[in-house]
């Protein structure tokens, strides 16, 4: 669609951009304010430059979080992606089943995240839950509380529960709008299945599966209530994500320069994720031509 | 892909009593779905199964159904205030959250799908940014905010820190929704002789009724989901029930029973309106794309 030059459109902004400003724009500048300054107390600051992003960029503890984080994000993303893509295709295409299929995998995608984490963490018990009693009579040794290689294996199949739907909806979605005349070409030609995914489904899931990988990636990069809930982070600090390690610092411990230091770059990191996907949505606008 | 197989092997005379045949055998689809939603379903049966058990047999006997089926749990919260409470309290925000988001995103989500104006693209990534921007970074500026303007605790306090991210979900999904409705229309009625605001309401906002309906709902999901903001903004007066859910750890240890109800009910709202909703799940969560 062309659309007219009209700044008059502003006024219509207005309201959003007023709101908006409110909620985003004065609490980052409280962010960067505390970023630069250093207190001792008594609602005293003096101004200590770049000395927080110094400290947090040799701080371990940063690293560690981010090193937990992106091994997450990548180990759910490995796991929902192609999980999601065989949901999709085998989805039934119509009739009952079809909204049958859809109404039970949206389910998880609405259930509020604390109690995502309440189902697993009862769900994962040896005494009370499903999961736990039944690896305990299979003979294994699982406890998510106590050991680190089980607690990250409980929060990546909580993860894997919680949005894999997400993923298969948006593939699902791709795969409909294939036309007819696609499959029965390949029909004549007597593509194998293989072929049929390769050459006409997948290029045609390309852009709903940028927009899932992406969404994913990024909700998977700022996750805390599920994990915070069912691990709180522990065994130690095994499952502390980079918004449970901040939450911890800004307002368990009150370290005000350094979380915001940390906040900072973690939006930073965050606005150039959100460029990429911009960018992927506006050429998937301008391709289909609408 | 047994279809075209099938049509392969033999004439198109005998695909006929074929297809028959083969409804009766599972399908490999059919197999793959199956496992697929039990894997989804598993969890939710399990909190809904302990809801109906007293605690007694939650411990004491591991079974796979209630054996002595109780409401007592659901009694339980329906009658205390300090539970019940909390789901007022947060359909009160949410409420309030999705009727601001609403009012405010429409007529800049009209500006955004039909005119272009000075900064129109940096506007709508800059929104885009704060829907992805990550809770734990705003949560004590937050608090700091509306502590000093005397709105801690409040339920307009946390209505107004979810706009962060549903003003601009909204704005995306509308203006989805909106590239749809061709520009003509608008024209016509503005050579009828119909002002802005009337052509909005009485014309453009019918048009348009399924996308508001879209909306609404996800505001409404994503404000109700929400622990981090919503907890660290609220005491005691606007506590929703996803803050008091953390906090059933008793003197006699975890009451598992009312905190599987509690679940139960914070899913109820969403798995409400779900049929209703089922074909523009994926089209939400991709913020009005796909």
């Amino acid at each position: 669609m062309n659309k007219t030059v009209n700044q008059k459109a502003w006024f219509l902004i207005l309201p959003v951009l007023i709101l908006v400003a409110f909620s985003a724009v004065i609490p980052l500048m409280t962010v960067v304010n505390y970023a630069v300054q250093d207190t001792f107390g008594n609602n005293e600051f003096f101004w200590a430059g770049l000395s927080w992003f110094e400290d947090m960029l040799q701080s371990d503890r940063m690293w560690d979080a981010l090193g937990r984080q992106l091994l997450f994000s990548a180990i759910i993303l490995a796991i929902e992606v192609p999980l999601g893509i065989l949901v999709a295709l085998n989805m039934p295409k119509k009739g009952f089943w079809a909204s049958f299929c859809l109404v039970v995998m949206s389910l998880p995608l609405l259930i509020p995240w604390n109690v995502v984490g309440t189902i697993w963490q009862i769900f994962g018990r040896v005494d009370i839950g499903l999961l736990g009693h039944t690896l305990a009579a299979l003979g294994f040794d699982y406890n998510y509380t106590q050991d680190t290689f089980d607690a990250w294996v409980t929060v990546i199949v909580m993860d894997v529960w919680h949005w894999t739907s997400l993923v298969a909806l948006l593939a699902y979605a791709g795969l409909r709008s294939i036309p007819d005349a696609y499959y029965q070409a390949a029909k004549i030609d007597q593509a194998s299945r293989w072929a049929v995914f390769r050459y006409i489904e997948l290029p045609k899931m390309a852009g709903v599966l940028m927009i899932a990988i992406l969404l994913r990636f990024m909700d998977s990069f700022m996750i805390y209530t599920e994990p915070f809930v069912l691990t709180g982070g522990g065994p130690g600090n095994a499952t502390t994500f980079l918004s449970i390690d901040l939450v911890k610092m800004a307002l368990g411990q009150f370290d005000l320069g350094p979380a915001a230091a940390f906040s900072l770059m973690y939006f930073l990191v965050i606005m150039a994720i959100s460029w990429v996907f911009y960018t992927v949505m506006t050429t998937l606008d301008k391709r289909d031509g609408i | 892909m047994t279809d075209a197989s099938s049509a392969r092997a033999a004439p198109m005379t005998i695909a006929a009593p074929r297809t028959a045949t083969r409804r009766l055998r599972p399908s490999g689809s059919a197999v793959v779905m199956g496992l697929y939603l039990l894997f989804l379903m598993l969890p939710i049966y399990w909190l809904l199964n302990m809801s109906l058990k007293t605690n007694a047999e939650i411990l004491g006997a591991f079974s796979l159904w209630p054996r002595d089926l109780t409401f007592a749990n659901y009694q339980t919260i329906l009658t205390d205030p300090s539970w019940y409470m909390g789901y007022v309290n947060s359909l009160i925000y949410v409420v309030m959250n999705t009727a601001i988001s609403l009012l405010v995103a429409l007529p800049a989500a009209y500006a955004f799908s039909r005119y272009s104006f000075m900064g129109d693209k940096h506007l709508f990534f800059w929104l885009l940014t704060n829907r992805m921007a990550p809770p734990a970074v705003f949560a004590l500026p937050f608090f700091q905010l509306y502590s000093s303007i005397g709105l801690f605790d409040t339920h307009i306090a946390v209505a107004l820190a979810h706009c962060l991210f549903n003003v601009p979900l909204a704005v995306w999904i509308l203006e989805g929704f909106m590239r749809g409705v061709p520009k003509e229309i608008d024209e016509t009625a503005y050579i009828d002789g119909y002002s802005f605001p009337a052509f909005f309401i009485k014309i453009f906002t019918p048009l348009i009724a399924s996308g508001i309906g879209v909306a609404a709902f996800f505001c409404f999901m994503f404000s109700w989901v929400e622990l981090l903001l919503s907890r660290t903004l609220t005491s005691v007066d606007a506590k929703p029930i996803a803050a008091t859910m953390t906090r059933t750890v008793g003197a006699a240890g975890v009451d598992w029973g009312v905190l599987a109800a509690a679940g139960i009910l914070t899913i109820l709202p969403g798995a409400l309106v779900i049929y209703f909703v089922r074909n523009y799940i994926a089209k939400g969560f991709a913020l009005g794309r796909v």
